[in-house]
């Protein structure tokens, strides 16, 4: 499988504080990558790092085999609009409605009237679970799972290639999150999307993650298959993955339904 | 990159070609309105030759095909690999869902007459807030001023720099140049009637009585009501004054009386650092222009202008500064949770409390004319 994202020796630092130190990490293509680690140890400035709000003071990110940092910005702009991110509070616009919201880009860059941009906005809020209603609403008439939701429409409104979330369950109902997982695994399988998640949600990690990216001690521990980081050598890794969530989430999803690119869940979201 | 997408209808036979996908999205919309009827029974559908599909595509194929043959594709295991099935199911499970509802009509005189209505009712409710929240913080105020261990010094400290303090430089030089405005029109219209000598008499009142402490209140609305709305406004937003009432503590205690102290403290001094630099600025016109030196001006300063005017413009200061704060601080309260909300109120707040202090003012003076003082 090829690699869309190669992130290699990124240096991330605040001041005198250093969250990432020679970090390299390998997205590949059409796999939902989870990424987990403690509070603190950059899971959001690694996102933000890939989607170029931050740049690392040393490194490099190429993304569909060009180096983001080195390329020119008309290039770069065309490149992150195949980008369709999730934010951890939505960050909706809150001066427009959710419909105006996701019809934004398809006005801005794809070129729609506004008449088409709203009916294709309609259809993503559809697809992302919202009630029909929910698109004259606005942002802060909006409960958190709506919101997570409406920005999930806001994400897919191009049809991007790679799919950043960062906590896309956290703050949802357990069957909401469950339909959230399934969402995502269905327009995985059918958009061939490639999706980088951020998440704390083992039930997540167990039910559609592909593979699992620890972050730990300034850089990627282990980024494997789930079994193989489960298993890693770790005290952390062993607290998170064999505490009481853990097991809790493991046994919940017995490992022979837990196959990548399981098809049968087409459909169903 | 993305080829293009043709529609060829071949006899009994539909073929799809190229890629379905948003980008493509523009240019095919038309084509899709137009063959549609042309298809309309058209049972044999072929969609193998189709490269990139996406959400926007399958929308196309909708409202190409209509509900029941894509429903008739998707659940066709021959024709399509299973990942299009299930992006096909996927957008086909909630296209229904997705039809815009139909807005209800207006009526135009009726929405006209609704809006005014509206309009009419929110002013005086906002009315009877003001009037209510102001009876809130006399009465915080007072169980507060009897009970010294409840006096947060230190917000009201800071808020006395943020809002005095680092005013100063504005003000002073504002009214330093309104001062020297002043002088030069008595200057132009007075030397006519050979009445030169009372220019000075014309910026010390005045700026005693009227725009010492106006022009103050007029910066500090724009300046500090505005920081306080926003201030308020945020922790609004952001759950904080929820969090600040859970907690047992009261909000208008913590954040309102500070603030209401602050400024009452404060605008006194600045509209007595207005007067003192707007005078400044006439005697420096006089001077220059006039040839009125300091030492007459000060002189002339000393016997015509009686101490009463000074006490009839700086007593109106207090009143500016509480009407300032509290609408500030009101509107504050009054956001929404967004950041639109923000900045609605804090345009709103410097309005009302610029249109307030020039109202207050305006029956000030009519008042003390009337009383002779």
């Amino acid at each position: 499988m090829t690699n869309v994202i190669e992130v290699r020796g990124v240096r991330n630092q605040f001041g005198r504080q250093v969250v990432h130190d020679g970090l390299d990490l390998d997205v590949r293509r059409g796999e939902i990558l989870s990424v987990v680690g403690g509070s603190g140890t950059g899971k959001s400035v690694l996102l933000r790092t890939i989607v170029g709000l931050n740049r690392p003071a040393a490194g490099s990110v190429s993304v569909f085999g060009e180096d983001l940092l080195g390329l020119p910005a008309a290039r770069r702009a065309a490149i992150e609009q195949r980008f369709g991110v999730l934010f951890q509070k939505g960050a909706l616009f809150s001066s427009l409605t959710v419909a105006e919201n996701v019809a934004l880009p398809l006005v801005e860059h794809a070129g729609l009237k506004a008449a088409e941009a709203a009916r294709l906005a309609a259809l993503k809020i559809a697809l992302a679970g919202l009630p029909a209603n929910a698109g004259e609403k606005y942002p802060a008439d909006l409960s958190g799972g709506m919101i997570k939701r409406a920005a999930l429409a806001r994400a897919l409104a191009l049809d991007p290639d790679i799919l950043f979330l960062d906590e896309p369950t956290a703050g949802l109902d357990p069957i909401g999150a469950a339909a959230f997982d399934e969402l995502i695994l269905t327009l995985r399988d059918a958009l061939g999307l490639t999706v980088f998640m951020v998440t704390h949600d083992l039930d997540t990690i167990y039910t559609i993650t592909d593979r699992v990216a620890v972050l730990a001690q300034k850089r990627v521990l282990v980024n494997d298959r789930l079994a193989v980081v489960a298993d890693f050598d770790d005290a952390w890794i062993r607290e998170y993955f064999h505490g009481p969530r853990g097991r809790a989430a493991a046994q919940a999803v017995p490992p022979a339904q837990r196959a990548p690119h399981n098809l049968s869940h087409g459909g169903q979201a | 990159m993305t080829e293009a997408a043709f529609i060829d209808i071949d006899g009994g036979q539909v073929r799809l070609r190229g890629d379905w996908t948003i980008a493509n999205y523009a240019a095919l919309a038309p084509d899709v309105a137009r063959q549609r009827s042309r298809i309309a029974d058209v049972a044999d559908v072929d969609l193998g030759a189709v490269g990139a599909l996406d959400t926007a595509g399958v929308s196309l194929l909708h409202d190409l095909l209509g509900r029941d043959r894509l429903a008739a594709l998707a659940s066709d295991a021959s024709a399509l690999p299973p990942e299009r099935r299930a992006l096909l199911q996927a957008v086909a499970g909630v296209i229904d869902a997705a039809a815009p509802a139909p807005r209800a009509a207006g009526y135009a005189f009726g929405d006209i007459m609704e809006r005014a209505g509206i309009a009419m009712l929110a002013f005086w409710r906002h009315v009877i807030d003001i009037a209510g929240f102001i009876g809130i913080t006399l009465e915080t105020s007072f169980h507060v001023l009897l009970r010294p261990r409840r006096w947060r010094i230190t917000s009201l400290v800071a808020n006395l720099e943020r809002t005095g303090l680092d005013a100063v430089p504005i003000v002073a030089l504002l009214t330093f140049l309104v001062g020297a405005v002043v002088a030069f029109l008595g200057a132009t219209v007075l030397t006519g009637f050979g009445a030169s000598i009372f220019t000075v008499d014309l910026v010390a009142f005045s700026f005693l009585r009227e725009f010492g402490p106006m022009l103050t209140a007029i910066i500090v609305a724009g300046r500090t009501a505005s920081a306080f709305t926003a201030q308020i406004g945020s922790m609004r937003a952001n759950e904080e004054i929820d969090a600040i009432r859970v907690g047992g503590l009261n909000p208008v205690e913590l954040l309102v009386v500070p603030r209401v102290a602050a400024l009452l403290l404060a605008l006194p001094m600045l509209s007595f650092v207005a007067m003192i630099s707007g005078i400044v600025g006439g005697m420096l016109v006089c001077a220059l222009t006039l040839e009125i030196s300091p030492t007459m001006f000060v002189s002339v300063l000393e016997s015509h202008v009686g101490l009463r005017h000074f006490i009839v413009g700086i007593a109106k200061a207090p009143i500016f500064a509480f009407l300032i704060a509290v609408i500030g601080c009101l509107e504050g309260f009054r956001v929404e949770g967004s950041a639109q909300s923000v900045g609605e109120h804090t345009t709103s707040s410097v309005v009302q409390s610029i249109f307030i202090v020039i109202v207050v003012d305006a029956v000030a003076a009519l008042f003390c004319m009337e009383m002779g003082w």
